[in-house]
């Protein structure tokens, strides 16, 4: 394969905090190629989304991308640039949408001024092809009547025009990635399935490479050829969306899959995964799941595992890679074992 | 006719006919209507004794705001709730403020939910204090059970709501929503706001505590398959109507209405092979503004089986089987998957 | 659950660690125990004429560290005396109206609709009306006023700023679905304002009470200056500003004490005001556990 469009190398993100040191995104390494969609999972706190706000240089103080750190995008290494650098790449080659449209508009410039405003940054030219250019996008991403639209403000717009809007501005400099951060989790089913439909089009159009950041397996599913689950500021497995869905290796991936409701098991208990998710200043030693884990045994106390390849573009962060016999032996987790919360 | 309850076996717990709720916009310095959000129109339906009705639909079909007028949060502008025989819409404060003990309420947000001020164990004693079911050690001791059966510490109870996580958080509200023994309990997103493992917790724990105290649960979300899992009947609202009403399995097997054709048709589903077989209906546009719906059947304008009829006429909600009922003109049987 | 950061220790405790805050405490300390202890240790009654002839008008020596004024009065004595008028003229005062302005507040923004409308307007109307002007003819109509009236007066004509926050806060907090959850649990109106929204309003009430203390100070020095303030012999820090004024010129002493008093004593108020913005922003004390990553609790124990 030739060289990736991203090549993230070991990436640390830490946050310096008062309560210790936050190892949010701790030692994360993949690729994403172009015109690929790849899905990053996982719940609250397992560092995916300072993941693509590292990706972008967008992490404040007191978080750090420590020096150990490459991201390799388009040739170049983005964790060494210049804040100046970085800011020709944002917005122009890598561009993101944030989760919350509302927020991520300013409420006192029309969309269209919004949009003409990043040509203009990136791009240069008059104001006036930058608003034509701001009025096409808008139509590209199925804005009726896009030249009335762009006169508009953020707060005359539907959810779902909004989030058209904040779409509309990452394409607008037809980046090479568009980070997606939760970017239908504020949005109704309906809508939601409008804009992923509207992504899925943009890409193929405009061969678009995306991270899609989610939580939602549903969505990922729907829209990623290739899914990453991270856990404890880790990666813990990746792997084709087929296979991944099929073949669950990680004990976190499986657990994730067997919580959600399923057809045909209605009002039977769910599988849950005990406990919750550390805190970024105390993962747990070794395996960072062990504590939560049905399989965990000794060795995933004191051995922290590495991602074991076990299959074609499938990997795992778990020493059932290499014990498999041991999941027949599913247990209590620790911490139910310890007598937390949960009714059994 | 048009707002006949499903006929059943006994004699429902909850009944709810016409509610409305029209929220007038004020203009101007006196204050002179200039127009209403018909934010609730016309809902009814009964909830059995035991079961768990589900009540779903999109941002701003009315599904929070009917939730709110069972409980009598919001001031219905029309109809009647009954519950075990009694309108609670006609009792004066007072009698509803006694009466509250049979209908509690949790809601969405874990964080907002809790008072961050008062202590777990001061939050989940306050109804008991209220009304003066217990003092002292022996509210104490009702307190430390309480959280012992919603599967936390009862040494957690002078602790603050800030210390505990999302998923902790929600059980403390349902420990407070349980102190009182209720018969009903109003769900409003009880678990939207949380990971879905900890989703698969508070699900979990909701089914248990139902089947332990013979709750009756209202269980209000916008997340589908949720409301597949814990419900026995599944009621669709869209702009302040119920679209469609019926048993879990018709509902989500052989829904009738289009626009329930649309909701479970946008759902993704946690698996390509079946994702990739799946029948997806985009609904063109958004949701009309509560403000000025349209007229006849709310649904039309978005509706691709729409026909003249459907602009001038309001389908009632018809049964269509005894425990399917339908608000359209063009019901159809349609396979999803 | 995991280790509780700082974020979450007692007010006292981060107001403690708060520079400015630690600066402005100590000021206001030493100046309550001032008010409160230094008149027992002085020499002399603050109006005690020491000796009209010799002891007129000297400058600040060791035997009278602030000096003496034109009638040989001490002038350390009467500031102290001073510090007793003003800071309970002002504390009294804000307490007042800060009680009127919270319950009109509460009232007002809890019950919503044509009540709250009606409630507003009343207070355009007061608010309308300039503060000092109001008081000044107040004042020239009840000469001398007694202290019970002035602090009545300053109290009354001073909450109208308070029950505005409050009734902007009010109206924030009670649709949040904890306040909604009381109602559902059977608990009446009383119960709902004073368990569950007042608490959790007390910060920006706490604040505005702060920094009008120091206005109030400042306000009853300018009334006292224009003579229609606290009067002869109870000496408040205006008056004896006011009574130091026309022998200025030379004598800079009478001026300059209770003028440094006044100051210090409203920068002090103001900067604690600050302080207590900063260090009770509900965000930095409730949020702290969920915002910043290194505090999310834990689930097991």
């Amino acid at each position: 394969m030739a060289d990736p469009l991203l090549r993230v190398r070991d990436l640390r993100t830490y946050f310096y905090t008062e309560n210790g040191v936050a190892r949010s995104v701790d030692g994360v390494s993949f690729e994403i190629g172009a015109g690929e969609t790849v899905g990053l999972v996982g719940e609250s706190g397992c560092g995916k989304s300072v993941t693509a706000l590292s990706l972008l240089r967008l992490v404040r103080p007191p978080g750090r991308i420590e020096s150990t750190s490459e991201i390799l995008f388009d040739g170049q290494d983005l964790a060494k640039l210049s804040e100046k650098e970085m800011r020709k790449i944002r917005g122009a080659r890598m561009a993101m949408v944030f989760q919350e449209p509302m927020t991520a508009l300013n409420p006192v410039f029309t969309v269209g001024d919004q949009i003409a405003e990043v040509v203009r940054v990136h791009h240069g030219g008059s104001k006036k092809e930058a608003w034509a250019r701001a009025v096409q996008m808008l139509e590209t991403v199925g804005i009726p009547a896009p030249e009335q639209r762009a006169t508009e403000y953020p707060h005359q717009l539907s959810g779902g025009m909004r989030q058209r809007v904040v779409i509309a501005m990452a394409l607008v400099m037809n980046p090479a990635l568009v980070i997606a951060d939760e970017p239908t989790t504020a949005l109704d089913v309906t809508i939601q399935a409008q804009i992923l439909e509207l992504m899925r089009e943009l890409q193929q159009r405009l061969g678009t490479s995306i991270l899609l950041i989610t939580h939602d397996l549903g969505v990922v599913a729907e829209t990623a050829s290739r899914v990453i689950v991270m856990y404890g500021g880790e990666i813990v497995e990746e792997a084709p969306v087929d296979e991944l869905f099929k073949n669950a290796h990680h004990p976190y991936t499986e657990g994730l899959l067997n919580a959600m409701p399923q057809v045909g098991h209605e009002r039977e208990r769910l599988a849950t995964i005990p406990g919750s998710v550390p805190p970024p200043t105390a993962w747990p030693k070794a395996c960072r799941f062990h504590d939560r884990c049905p399989y965990a045994w000794d060795r995933c106390a004191t051995e922290h595992p590495p991602l074991y390849q076990i299959g074609p573009g499938h990997s795992s962060r778990c020493h059932l890679a290499e014990e498999p016999e041991r999941r027949a032996d599913k247990h209590e987790p620790f911490v139910v074992m310890a007598g937390a919360e949960g009714r059994p | 006719m048009s707002n006949a309850p499903l006929l059943a076996p006994s004699s429902p717990l909850l009944s709810v006919r016409d509610l409305t709720k029209h929220f007038p916009i004020k203009k101007g310095l006196l204050g002179k209507t200039a127009g209403a959000v018909r934010a609730v129109d016309g809902v009814s339906f009964d909830v059995m004794p035991g079961e768990t009705l589900g009540l779903v639909g999109e941002s701003g079909c009315g599904k929070s705001t009917t939730g709110r007028m069972i409980l009598r949060l919001i001031e219905p502008t029309a109809g009647t709730v009954e519950f075990d025989g009694i309108d609670l819409v006609s009792l004066d404060s007072r009698a509803m403020r006694r009466l509250r003990r049979k209908i509690q309420v949790i809601f969405q947000d874990p964080f907002s939910s809790l008072n961050p001020r008062m202590t777990v164990g001061a939050i989940v004693r306050e109804g008991l204090t209220i009304h003066k079911i217990a003092e002292g050690a022996a509210a104490d001791a009702r307190v430390r059970q309480l959280l012992d059966e919603v599967g936390l510490r009862p040494e957690y109870v002078s602790r603050y709501p800030h210390e505990f996580s999302g998923g902790q958080r929600q059980r403390i509200g349902i420990a407070r929503a349980l102190a009182l023994r209720p018969k009903v309990i109003v769900c409003d997103e009880p678990v939207s706001a949380l990971d879905v493992s900890i989703q698969a917790q508070v699900i979990n724990l909701l089914e248990d505590l139902q089947n332990e105290f013979d709750l009756t649960y209202l269980f209000i979300a916008h997340d589908l398959s949720v409301v597949r899992h814990i419900s026995d009947r599944v009621a669709v609202m869209y702009l302040g109507k119920v679209m469609e009403l019926a048993d879990r399995n018709s509902l989500y097997e052989a829904p009738q209405h289009p626009y329930t054709h649309a909701l479970l048709s946008a759902v993704p589903t946690p698996d390509p092979a079946k994702e990739q077989a799946r029948e997806r209906i985009l609904l063109r546009g958004d949701v009309p503004s509560p403000l000025n719906p349209p007229p006849a059947c709310v649904f039309h304008t978005r509706c691709w089986k729409a026909q003249d009829i459907c602009r001038v006429v309001e389908p009632p909600l018809l049964q269509v089987s005894p425990t399917h009922q339908v608000a359209c003109h063009f019901p159809e049987e349609r396979k999803l998957v | 659950m995991s280790s509780i950061g700082p974020s979450s220790r007692s007010i006292v405790g981060r107001l403690l660690a708060h520079r400015s805050a630690r600066w402005a405490l100590a000021v206001i300390a030493l100046l309550v125990v001032a008010a409160i202890a230094g008149p027992w240790f002085t020499a002399h009654a603050g109006h005690e004429q020491l000796d009209i002839v010799k002891l007129k008008n000297t400058p600040p020596s060791w035997r009278y560290p602030f000096g003496t004024d034109q009638y040989s009065r001490d002038l350390l004595t009467r500031v102290l005396l001073g510090a007793r008028i003003s800071l309970a003229v002002a504390t009294l005062a804000v307490l007042l109206s800060t009680t009127l302005g919270t319950a009109y507040g509460l009232i007002s923004g809890y019950a919503g609709g044509a009540v709250d409308a009606a409630m507003m307007r009343v207070l355009d109307g007061f608010l309308s009306i300039p503060r000092v002007l109001l008081l000044i003819a107040i004042l020239t109509l009840w000469n001398p006023v007694p202290l019970s009236g002035l602090i009545l007066l300053l109290g009354a004509t001073g909450w109208f700023g308070v029950s505005r926050i409050v009734r902007a806060q009010t109206l924030a907090t009670r649709h949040l679905e904890y306040v909604e959850s009381a109602r559902a649990l059977g608990a009446g109106t009383g119960r709902i304002l004073l368990r569950h929204v007042l608490p959790n309003i007390v910060t920006p009430v706490i604040v505005t009470a702060t920094l009008a203390v120091g206005n109030v100070i400042a306000l009853e020095a300018g009334l006292s200056y224009l003579g229609v303030g606290a009067r002869e012999p109870t000496p408040s820090w205006g008056s004896i500003f006011f009574d130091g004024v026309e022998f200025f010129a030379g004598n800079w002493w009478v001026v300059f004490f209770p003028g440094v008093a006044i100051v210090a004593t409203v920068l002090a108020f103001n900067v604690l005001g600050d302080a207590l913005r900063d260090v009770l922003d509900p965000r930095q004390l409730h949020r702290s556990a969920p915002v910043t990553p290194g505090t999310q609790p834990r689930e097991n124990g």
